[in-house]
C-alpha cells in the first residue's frame, strides 16, 4: 500500500507538468480525483486495510489526496491568470481614439449673467420681481416723477403702442417695477426686490440694441442710506466682476432719485490704469443709482415722512459684454450657432 | 455745454496753474460730466511769419517758393495757396510741428526743399462752420501787427480752452458762464464777479413807441427794449472767439451779441428788425394751420400747440424756436426791439421737437430764471451801446407774471446724516451751501436756507441733501450693508430647471427679439387673437409683438443654415403678447426647434418627430406631469406638416404644439414644439414621494399583434392596459413591422408586458390569465390578430 501511495505521487508529480491548459487539467484531475481516480481507487481500498494500519495509511491516504487537489487547484489559478492576462492583453485598445460624444447644450451669455444677479440678491433676501414688459406711461414715467413733457424723457426714446390713448408702451426701463412692487406691497412696509427683465428702446448701433436687458433694485425701510446702498453695490461689483474691483460714486440726476448718483468701477480691462475701453480714466460707468425721490414714494402710498429707501439699475448686457469679453451687443441677439455653443460650460467662479 | 476758459473767467478768478483736464475731473466730481477737454486749437509749434520773397516754383504751375521770416530765421517753404504773395503776414508750422493733419516735417517739394508749411484756418482743426470761403481755398492772413516770431494761436486770438460738458437735464443753470463761474467757485471756493450792465439811455421812452399784448397763460414774462442806429459790422476778435469756443458761428456783431449774451446768462434773445415790424408785438397761440416762414426760410404751418410772436397782421417768430424771415437783422438794418421773455417750457419742447432743435430752445425747455431774463436784456443794451454804437431808448416794455421770490427751506442736520449716511459737522454744511451762493441762517436746531432763483432744480430737503453730498462729496461716502431684517425670500425656479433641463439634453439656448415683422404674427399657432403693434417701429420688421416664439427660432436656423451650420438644437424661453378684451396680456412661453444630428454616435441620426416628442416628454415628465398630457392630431397650424403634427394637450386643456415644419415653410426636415408655460404651470405637477420598493419578481412577456395601417399605438396600448388589469405595471412598444408575412395595409406591432404584484409572488395562472385576457380584448376590441410567427 505504502509503496503504491509513492508511485501514484511520483506518477503525479509526472502528470501535473503536462498541464498546459483547462481541458488537460481536467483530465489529471480525473485521473485521480474521479470516480474511477487513482486516489479514489486508494480510498476505496482502504476498507480491505487491517485496523491497525488504518490511521498511519489513512494520514499518508490523505497528505497524497490533499498534495493532488493542492497541487491541481494552484496550477488553475495559475491557468486562469494566465488567461485573463491573454484576454486583457487581446482586448488593449487606443485610448487616444476620439470618445463617443454626449451632446452638450449651451446657456445663453444673458441668462448665465439674470441668474448671477438673481442669486446674489436672492443671497441677501431680496425677492425677485416679475414685470410686465408692456407697461403704462403712468408706471414707466409719471409715477417715477417724469411727467409728460418732462425733459429727461427724452434720454428715452420709447416704444409706444398703437392703442387709441397712446398710453401704453414697452417699457423703456426696468425701473418701473419701483412703481408695480410699491403699489402691490399693500401694508407700505418695508420691501426689497430686485427686478431682471427686457427693455426696450429706439436705438441701435454697435453698443445699443432696440431689446436689452436690466436689472432694478429697490429697498426701502426706516433708514437706508446712501452708505447703504454704497455697500451693497460695492458687494454687488466685487460679486459680479472681480473681487478687487473699486466703485466710484458720481453725482447725477435721475427724477426718481434724489439725491443720485452714477456709479463708476475700476476699468475691467486695465484695471484703472488707463485704456482705450474707459478712455483713460481708469473707471467704467455701470450703474445709476441714488436715493428714493419723497414724491416717488408718496405718488405710490409710502409715507416719505417715515420710510427712505435707495434704488439702483443696470444694464445687463454691459455686464455678459464685459465678463465675456463681447464687442458688438449685436452678437448677443444674433443667435449664431457658433456663439452659443462658447457657452457651454460652467462658469468660473 | 462747451465752456469757454476765457469767457468764464471773465466772472471767476481760476488759479492760472490750474490744468483745464483737472477742471473738467473736479467739475465731473461734483455731478457735472464732461465728453472732452483740452485747447481749442489742437495744434503745437505755430508761429507768426511775414512772407519777404514770393517766386513761382520752377517745377509747379501753381506752387510758390517763400521765403518767410519767423523771428529766428528765415526759412524756405513751398506754398501752393493761391492767396500767398510778398509782406503778407502768415501762420507757420515749423518742422515738427504738430496739426490734426499730421506732423509737418522738413522735405522736399519737387526738388525744392520746403521747411515748414504756411497755414489755413481749415487746417488748424476749426469746425467747418466757422470758416468762410476764403479759409478753404487759402492760408490764412494774419492782421499787420501781428508780431513776427510770436505764438500764432495767441495771434489769431484762438489760445483758449475749452471743456466740453454733457450736462444732466436739471441743470439748465449751468447752460450758461455764469451758472458756471458759480459751480466752479463752490469747487474752488471763490466768488462770482458782478456783470456789466452799464449804459446810457437816451431821453426817448420805449413805451412811446411800441406796445407788446400777451394774449396766452404760455408766456409768463416778456420783456421788450428798442437800440436805435446801430452799426452792422464784424464783431471784435474775442467775442468771435469766444462764440467759436463756444461752438456758434460768428455772423455780426449784433447777431453774435444776442448769442453772445445768451452763452453769459443763459437767457436766449430774439431782435428784430424794427422797421419791418409794427409798433405792437402779440404773443399768441397760433392758429391751426397757421402758416410762418421762419429764418431757414422754410414755410411752417403750425398747431394751436405752438406760440407765436406776431405783429397786428401775421405771425413773425416761432417763441423759444426760431425767428420769422420778414423781421430778420439784416446788414442794412438800424434799429432793433431786443425781446427777452419766458415761455411754457413743455410747449417749447414740442415745438422744437418737430421744428429745429436750437441753442435757444434747448435753454427754453429746461426752464429759465426771470431775474436772468432782466439781467440778458440789460446786458444787451450794454453791449450793443459799446460793440454796435446802438443808442438804447429809455423804459422798458413788459408783461410779468412771474414771481421772483426766492425759495426758503428748512432743514435739520440728521435728516442730511440719515439720507447720507455719514455725519458732515455743521459749518461744512453751511459752508458748502454759501459756497454755492445760498443764504444760510443757523436756527440751531435746524439750517434756513434760501435758495437763489437761478437754481430752478432746489425745491426740497432732498434737493439740499444732493447739493451738501455733491461738493462734500458723494464718494466720500463710505459703504456699509444694511441693517435690515433676515427675511425669506421665495423664489421660484421652475423657468430655470426647464432652461437646465433642455440645455442638459444638449440644446442651446437662444435669445432673440420680441418685435417681429407684422404678416408673421398669427403664423405657428391656430388660435385666434388680437396682436399688438408699435406706434412708431423702427423698421417695417419689427414692428410688431411676436405671439408664437416660433418664427424666431425658425429664423435663427435660416441664419445658422446659410452659414452652412444645419445641425440645429435650440429652444428660447420668451414672452408671447396679445390683446384681449382691450387688456394686453403676456403668456410665457418655450419653443424648441431641432434638425439635422442631434445623436452624436458614429451612425449618426437625425432628428425626426420621435426625437423631439422624447425631448417634450422628457421635460414634461421632469415638471412632474407624468401621464397627464397626451398628442391629439387636430388644430394643426398650417405651418406644420399635416401629417406629423399634433396638439399637446395636457388634462383636456391644449398647451402647445409639436410636429414638422411644412414643406411650404421649410424644406429641410424641421421638428418644433411649443408650449404656453403659462397655461403649463397653472397645472400643478403631480408631487414626488416615495413608494415602497416592490419585493416580488417582475415576469415579462413578449405579445405581437396584427392591425390596421390606420390604427394608432396609444390605442392599442389603452387597450392592453385597461385589459391588463392591476397586475401589469408596464408595457413597452419594441416594433413595428410592416412587409413580409404581413398583410399589405397592415402592420404588427410588438410589446413587452410586465406583471408584478407588490404583495406576492405572482403564479404562472395568475400571469397568464391577465395575458390572455389582453390577448382576447385586443383582437376583439381594436380589432386585431396574433402574430405567431
Amino acid at each position: 500500500m505504502n509503496e503504491k501511495i509513492n508511485v501514484i505521487k511520483e506518477a503525479f508529480e509526472k502528470d501535473i507538468l503536462t498541464i498546459i491548459d483547462m481541458k488537460t487539467l481536467n483530465d489529471i484531475r480525473t485521473k485521480y480525483l474521479g470516480k474511477q481516480g487513482k486516489i479514489t481507487e486508494l480510498s476505496k481500498m482502504m476498507k480491505d486495510i487491517p485496523n491497525e494500519q488504518k490511521k498511519e495509511l489513512g494520514i499518508l491516504v490523505n497528505e497524497v489526496r490533499c498534495l493532488v487537489t493542492d497541487s491541481l487547484e494552484e496550477k488553475k489559478k495559475d491557468l486562469e491568470e494566465k488567461a485573463l492576462n491573454e484576454k486583457l492583453a487581446s482586448e488593449k485598445i487606443d485610448v487616444t481614439v476620439p470618445s463617443k460624444k454626449v451632446k452638450r447644450g449651451s446657456k445663453h451669455p444673458m441668462t448665465r449673467i439674470e441668474e448671477k444677479f438673481e442669486d446674489l440678491f436672492l443671497s441677501m433676501g431680496y425677492t425677485i420681481y416679475d414685470g410686465p414688459e408692456i407697461e403704462s406711461d403712468e408706471n414707466c414715467f409719471q409715477k417715477l416723477n417724469l411727467p409728460k413733457g418732462h425733459a429727461a424723457r427724452d434720454a428715452q426714446d420709447t416704444f409706444y403702442l398703437k392703442d387709441e390713448f397712446e398710453n401704453y408702451l414697452l417699457r423703456s426701463q426696468t425701473s418701473t417695477a419701483q412703481v408695480r412692487a410699491m403699489e402691490e406691497n399693500t401694508d407700505k412696509g418695508p420691501l426689497r426686490i430686485v427686478c431682471p427683465g427686457k427693455v426696450y428702446r429706439r436705438d441701435e448701433d454697435a453698443t445699443h440694441s432696440h431689446q436689452f436687458m436690466q436689472i432694478e433694485g429697490l429697498v426701502i425701510d426706516e433708514d437706508v442710506s446712501m452708505a447703504d446702498l454704497k455697500g451693497t453695490l460695492e458687494l454687488f461689483c466685487k460679486t459680479i466682476l472681480e473681487e478687487k474691483t473699486k466703485v466710484r460714486f458720481r453725482p447725477s440726476y435721475f427724477p426718481f432719485t434724489e439725491p443720485s448718483v452714477e456709479v463708476d468701477v475700476t476699468c475691467f480691462k486695465c484695471g484703472g490704469k488707463g485704456c482705450p475701453l474707459c478712455k483713460q480714466t481708469g473707471w467704467i460707468e455701470v450703474l445709476g443709482a441714488g436715493m428714493v425721490h419723497p414724491n416717488v414714494l408718496e405718488m405710490s402710498g409710502y409715507d416719505s415722512t417715515k420710510y427712505q429707501g435707495f434704488a439702483f439699475g443696470t444694464g445687463m448686457d454691459r455686464f455678459a459684454m464685459f465678463k465675456y469679453g463681447i464687442t458688438d451687443i449685436r452678437t448677443i441677439y444674433g443667435n449664431d450657432i457658433r456663439f452659443l455653443t462658447q457657452f457651454d460650460r460652467k462658469d468660473d467662479e | 455745454m462747451k465752456l469757454s476758459r476765457k469767457f468764464v473767467s471773465d466772472y471767476i478768478d481760476l488759479p492760472e496753474d490750474l490744468k483745464v483736464e483737472q477742471i473738467a475731473e473736479d467739475m465731473t466730481s461734483v455731478g457735472n460730466e464732461y465728453d472732452d477737454a483740452g485747447e481749442l486749437i489742437n495744434c503745437t509749434n505755430l508761429v507768426v511769419g511775414e512772407v519777404i520773397e514770393c517766386t513761382d516754383h520752377p517745377d509747379s504751375d501753381h506752387l510758390h517758393v517763400c521765403k518767410v521770416n519767423v523771428g529766428s530765421e528765415v526759412l524756405n517753404i513751398v506754398c501752393g495757396a493761391p492767396n500767398v504773395r510778398e509782406g503778407i503776414k502768415v501762420v507757420v508750422a515749423l518742422a515738427g510741428a504738430k496739426l490734426p493733419g499730421g506732423e509737418i516735417k522738413k522735405g522736399m517739394i519737387r526738388g525744392v526743399e520746403s521747411n515748414g508749411m504756411l497755414c489755413s484756418k481749415a487746417e488748424l482743426g476749426l469746425d467747418n462752420k466757422f470758416l468762410e470761403e476764403k479759409d478753404k481755398t487759402g492760408i490764412h492772413e494774419l492782421s499787420d501787427n501781428a508780431i513776427i516770431g510770436t505764438d500764432a494761436i495767441k495771434a489769431l486770438n484762438l489760445d483758449d480752452e475749452v471743456i466740453d460738458f454733457e450736462l444732466t437735464s436739471n441743470r439748465g443753470d449751468l447752460l450758461s458762464i455764469l451758472g458756471m463761474a458759480y459751480e466752479l467757485g463752490a469747487i474752488y471756493k471763490k466768488s462770482v464777479k458782478e456783470i456789466d450792465l452799464g449804459y446810457t439811455p437816451n431821453n426817448e421812452n420805449v413805451s412811446d413807441e411800441f406796445n407788446v399784448e400777451v394774449k396766452t397763460d404760455d408766456c409768463p414774462l416778456f420783456l421788450a427794449k428798442k437800440v436805435k442806429n446801430v452799426v452792422i459790422k464784424e464783431s471784435p476778435d474775442f467775442i468771435k472767439e469766444r462764440l467759436i469756443a463756444s461752438g456758434i458761428r460768428p455772423i455780426n456783431n449784433v447777431v453774435d451779441i444776442s448769442n453772445y449774451v445768451m452763452l453769459e446768462t443763459g437767457q436766449p434773445l430774439h431782435y428784430y428788425d424794427a422797421k419791418s415790424l409794427g409798433d405792437t408785438l402779440i404773443v399768441r397761440n397760433a392758429l391751426e394751420g397757421e402758416k410762418l416762414t421762419t429764418l431757414d426760410g422754410i414755410e411752417r404751418t403750425l398747431t394751436t400747440d405752438d406760440i407765436v410772436i406776431s405783429d397786428k397782421e401775421k405771425a413773425v417768430g416761432l417763441a423759444g424756436v426760431m425767428g420769422g424771415l420778414s423781421t430778420e437783422v439784416e446788414n442794412y438794418t438800424t434799429d432793433i426791439i431786443i425781446e427777452s421773455a419766458i415761455f411754457d417750457k413743455v410747449k417749447v419742447r414740442r415745438t422744437s421737437k418737430k421744428i429745429l432743435r436750437s441753442e435757444a430752445s434747448n435753454r427754453f425747455e429746461k426752464g429759465l430764471d426771470p431775474n436772468r431774463t432782466y439781467m440778458a436784456i440789460e446786458r444787451s443794451c450794454a453791449l450793443l451801446e459799446k460793440y454796435a454804437d446802438g443808442t438804447v431808448l429809455d423804459g422798458i416794455v413788459k408783461h410779468d407774471k412771474t414771481s421772483k421770490e426766492e425759495k426758503v427751506i428748512d432743514i435739520k442736520l440728521e435728516k442730511i446724516d440719515k439720507v447720507l449716511g455719514i455725519s458732515i459737522p455743521k459749518s461744512e454744511v453751511i459752508e458748502i451751501l454759501k459756497s454755492l451762493a445760498f443764504k444760510v441762517e443757523d436756527k440751531a436746531d435746524y439750517l434756513t436756507v434760501t435758495v437763489p432763483t437761478r437754481r430752478l432744480d432746489i425745491s426740497i430737503v432732498e434737493d439740499l441733501i444732493e447739493e451738501v453730498g455733491r461738493i462734500y462729496g458723494m464718494d466720500n461716502i463710505k459703504g456699509k450693508l444694511p441693517a435690515l431684517k433676515i427675511v425669506n425670500s421665495h423664489f421660484d425656479r421652475t423657468k430655470r430647471e426647464i432652461k437646465n433641463k433642455l440645455i442638459n439634453l444638449g440644446l442651446n439656448e437662444t435669445l432673440s427679439y420680441s418685435l417681429i415683422p407684422n404678416p408673421e404674427v398669427h403664423k405657428f399657432t391656430t388660435e385666434d387673437f388680437t396682436e399688438i403693434t408699435l406706434n412708431d417701429p423702427m423698421s417695417e420688421d419689427k414692428n410688431t409683438l411676436r405671439y408664437s416664439l416660433l418664427y424666431s427660432l425658425k429664423e435663427i436656423y435660416l441664419y445658422n443654415k446659410a452659414r452652412n451650420n444645419s445641425d440645429i438644437s435650440i429652444f428660447e424661453v420668451g414672452k408671447g403678447f396679445y390683446k384681449e378684451n382691450d387688456c394686453y396680456k403676456e403668456d410665457l412661453k418655450l419653443a424648441v426647434l431641432m434638425t439635422g444630428d442631434y445623436y452624436l454616435d458614429v451612425n449618426n441620426t437625425k432628428v425626426d418627430f420621435y426625437t423631439i416628442k422624447g425631448v417634450l416628454e422628457e421635460l414634461l415628465d421632469y415638471l412632474g406631469y407624468n401621464g397627464r398630457y397626451s398628442l391629439t392630431v387636430s388644430d394643426i397650424p398650417e405651418e406644420l406638416h399635416p401629417g406629423q403634427s399634433a396638439s399637446i394637450i395636457l388634462q383636456g386643456k391644449k398647451v402647445g404644439i409639436i410636429g414638422k415644419l411644412h414643406p411650404s415653410v421649410i424644406k429641410d426636415d424641421v421638428y418644433v414644439f411649443e408650449i404656453n408655460l403659462t397655461k403649463l404651470l397653472s397645472n400643478r405637477g403631480t408631487r414626488m414621494s416615495f413608494k415602497e420598493i416592490p419585493k416580488y419578481p417582475i415576469v415579462k412577456k413578449d405579445v405581437a399583434f396584427i392591425v390596421d395601417g390606420n390604427v394608432t399605438v396609444e390605442n392599442v396600448m389603452k387597450e392592453i392596459k385597461k385589459a391588463g388589469g392591476r397586475n401589469l405595471i408596464n408595457q413597452s412598444l419594441f416594433d413595428i413591422y410592416v412587409g413580409e408575412n404581413v398583410e399589405e395595409g397592415k402592420k404588427s406591432l410588438a410589446f413587452t408586458l410586465y406583471f408584478q404584484d407588490d404583495k406576492k409572488t405572482l403564479t404562472e395562472e395568475e400571469v397568464m390569465e391577465s395575458f390572455n385576457n389582453i390577448i382576447k380584448k385586443v383582437t376583439e376590441n381594436i380589432p386585431a390578430t396574433l402574430r405567431d410567427n
